[in-house]
């Protein structure tokens, strides 16, 4: 890839809104991005495989766990914080952001919420130095966004339990040392379980062929009669609002990470329509360039000041699950739609990987898909509005 | 070893200039503010100095309070403590008496700056500040080793390089090759917290420049295409409009 000439947009003049540490997070995350992700990230897209000697700079940006006191390895910063860096990291691209929100918001925030004490000793740290890598098994094959009706689930065995059944599109999974599994108890409640790589009847095959958030690993979780110490059983939550307050902490990131991405794409956009010349002059002089691009910066901003209020509220602990829903769902689908129109801004241009378009776009298929379809939060915001459930 | 890092708050390098309404000052609206470039790689090796034999980095920059997260970046990064100057830098000559008065009371063993600053391109201060001292002054260094009281200092000359030793104290203007930067991480800005940032007054100094007017370059005009046959229109358009032969 050409070098990233990458320049955050600002039309509102936000970076106001900001304090200084939340800059100084966010302008050095954007230049690790651009030193250590851009130069790299085509090729490993291209070739379907997740670079792992990112994670080392990944821990050292502070993109495990930026919320996580510190006495537990984490960063001990607010939320906002967080959301920037997933922002500059998705910038770079979704699937390593993917990596980093599955191990702030899916691994570390239900261990540090949920867990024991001993718990949040024994793996927080390591997780935040990125020593240990986790992942979050919630889809199975046959319950995606009905995750209710799952059907793993284990049974009592002394000081174990045994666990028994599968997930599927997990990322992370290949590679992770442990896995935040949900699965029913003998009672048929859904409990939080942590399964460390070495257990027996413990595997973990690799997906391929996807289109799709290429430098991001994800595998299924496979369970055949695994021996879990009852320690590692999340002890302080019981049923679905276990995996859905994990959710709500993710989802919160990826509407700040969909910026991102719709950032870096309306960037190359608008640089390549100000350099590229067609019939004597720039092509952004043309009134439909113009028009992609007008409404490109308008939806980013918008989202902007969503994302920037959402995490007000989420700082002072007021941010519901719709409200999330709101930012992800619109953010998502903005960015996707930028995506689309910056992509024919370049041509043919655009179809390569000498841009980070098209990668952008086949990344958001998946972003708009995982942490709750476009159309499963329309239908949260719906029952939200109307009080009535339009789900089942 | 006590080192002190010299840094300036310059414009980032992609910005658009403008001045101000009389010509005399950069308009500063919407512009973003970084480290001096050449000042990042002073301070890295400065760090890299001190993490490997010990010592402390002190940062100092003159400048008004908006110019605070330049030095809270540079803590992040690792710098031990900072020192803001309380003062518009007005030029090369102020600045230089503004940290020499600082400095003369710290017994520094090494004291580092940026072979200049990427706005106005001085490459004055550092020279200065070694003379208001007294102390030897090497500039434009590549590379830099401490060992026993004993500065090695590489140089690039025409068609080669010269490597001088020179005893501690002294002051030296850092260039591309004597460190790479860091990026401050996520440690090291939770640790900038709380690292102390110490405001000083600052000393009178007489003016004796004014600068009269800033001008920017004549836009670069665009590309003429010659038809290779036209070997006379080419000629007759250099000498003419390019004026170069
Ligand atoms: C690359 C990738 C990584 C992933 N990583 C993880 C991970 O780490 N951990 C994890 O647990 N999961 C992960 N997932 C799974 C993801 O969360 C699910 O794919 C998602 O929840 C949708 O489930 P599904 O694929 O089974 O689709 P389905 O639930 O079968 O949905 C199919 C379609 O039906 C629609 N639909 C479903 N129900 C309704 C309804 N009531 N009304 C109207 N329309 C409806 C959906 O909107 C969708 O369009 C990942 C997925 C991908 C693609």
């Amino acid at each position: 890839m050409p070098q990233d000439r990458f320049q955050g947009h600002d039309y509102y003049l936000m970076d106001e809104l900001l304090t200084e540490e939340h800059r100084l997070v966010r302008d050095s995350v954007r230049e690790w991005v651009k030193r250590d992700i851009s130069p790299i990230i085509e090729d490993y897209a291209q070739r379907a495989e997740f670079p792992t000697q990112i994670i080392d700079g990944l821990a050292g940006i502070g993109a495990f766990g930026p919320y996580i006191p510190a006495e537990y390895g984490g960063g001990g910063m607010d939320q906002i914080t967080y959301g920037l860096i997933m922002q500059e990291i998705e910038r770079g691209d979704s699937g390593v952001r993917s990596t980093a929100s599955v191990q702030s918001s899916l691994v570390m925030y239900p261990i540090y919420t949920y867990g024991s004490e001993e718990q949040r000793r024994k793996f927080l740290p390591k997780l935040a130095s990125g020593e240990w890598m986790g992942c979050f098994g919630l889809t199975e094959p046959n319950h995606g966004s009905n995750p209710s009706g799952m059907l793993t689930h284990y049974t009592d065995d002394g000081d174990h339990v045994i666990l028994n059944g599968s997930k599927m599109w997990i990322s992370n999974a290949p590679f992770a040392q442990l896995a935040v599994v949900w699965a029913k108890d003998p009672e048929g409640v859904i409990r939080g379980i942590i399964v460390e790589r070495d257990m027996p009847g413990f595997s973990t095959p690799e997906t391929h062929n996807k289109w799709s958030l290429r430098a991001s690993a994800t595998g299924e979780l496979v369970f055949d009669n695994v021996r879990v110490p009852k320690a590692n059983i999340l002890p302080n939550v019981k049923g679905l609002k276990g995996p859905l307050g994990c959710l709500n902490s993710a989802r919160y990131g990826i509407a700040w990470g969909a910026i991102g991405a719709a950032m870096d794409c309306y960037d190359t956009a608008l640089r390549y329509s100000q350099e590229r010349i067609q019939f004597g002059r720039p092509i952004g002089g043309f009134q439909l360039q113009q028009k992609k691009l007008a409404e490109m910066i308008t939806e980013i901003t918008k989202a902007q000041l969503l994302t920037w209020r959402l995490g007000v509220l989420k700082n002072e602990n007021r941010a519901t699950p719709a409200q999330i829903s709101m930012a992800k769902r619109n953010n998502v689908n903005m960015a996707l739609q930028i995506a689309r129109e910056a992509r024919q801004i370049l041509g043919g241009m655009g179809i390569t990987g000498e841009y980070p378009i098209m990668r952008h776009m086949m990344n958001l298929e998946s972003v708009i898909t995982y942490e709750g379809t476009h159309d499963i939060h329309l239908l949260i915001t719906g029952m939200d509005v109307t009080g009535f459930n339009a789900f089942t | 070893m006590k080192v002190l890092v010299c840094i300036s708050n310059v414009p980032d390098t992609t910005t658009k200039i403008t001045f101000n309404d009389d010509n005399k000052s950069l308009n500063i609206n919407g512009v973003q503010f970084i480290i001096n470039p050449y000042d990042e790689i002073a301070l890295t090796r400065a760090l890299e100095l001190t993490e490997a034999q010990g010592g402390t980095v002190t940062v100092l920059h003159v400048g008004d309070s908006s110019t605070e997260p330049t030095l809270r970046k540079a803590l992040a990064i690792g710098a031990h403590d900072a020192v803001r100057i309380d003062a518009l830098p007005r030029d090369a000559f102020f600045v230089a008496m503004q940290i020499s008065a600082y400095a003369k009371e710290q017994n520094y063993d090494l004291i580092l700056t940026g072979r200049e600053s990427i706005d106005y391109n001085g490459a004055q201060v550092s020279s200065m500040l070694a003379e208001l001292l007294d102390l030897p002054s090497v500039n434009i260094v590549k590379s830099l080793q401490i060992e026993g009281g004993q500065a090695s200092l590489e140089r690039e000359i025409e068609g080669g390089k010269e490597v001088i030793s020179c005893p501690l104290p002294l002051v030296a203007s850092a260039t591309e090759g004597m460190a790479e930067p860091r990026i401050p991480n996520m440690r090291g800005i939770m640790s900038a917290r709380t690292k102390p940032l110490t405001v000083v007054p600052a000393v009178e100094v007489p003016v004796y420049q004014h600068i009269e007017r800033l001008e920017k370059p004549a836009p670069r005009s665009s590309v003429k295409l010659v038809d290779a046959t036209e070997t006379v229109k080419l000629v007759g358009l250099l000498h003419q409009e390019a004026k170069v032969i």
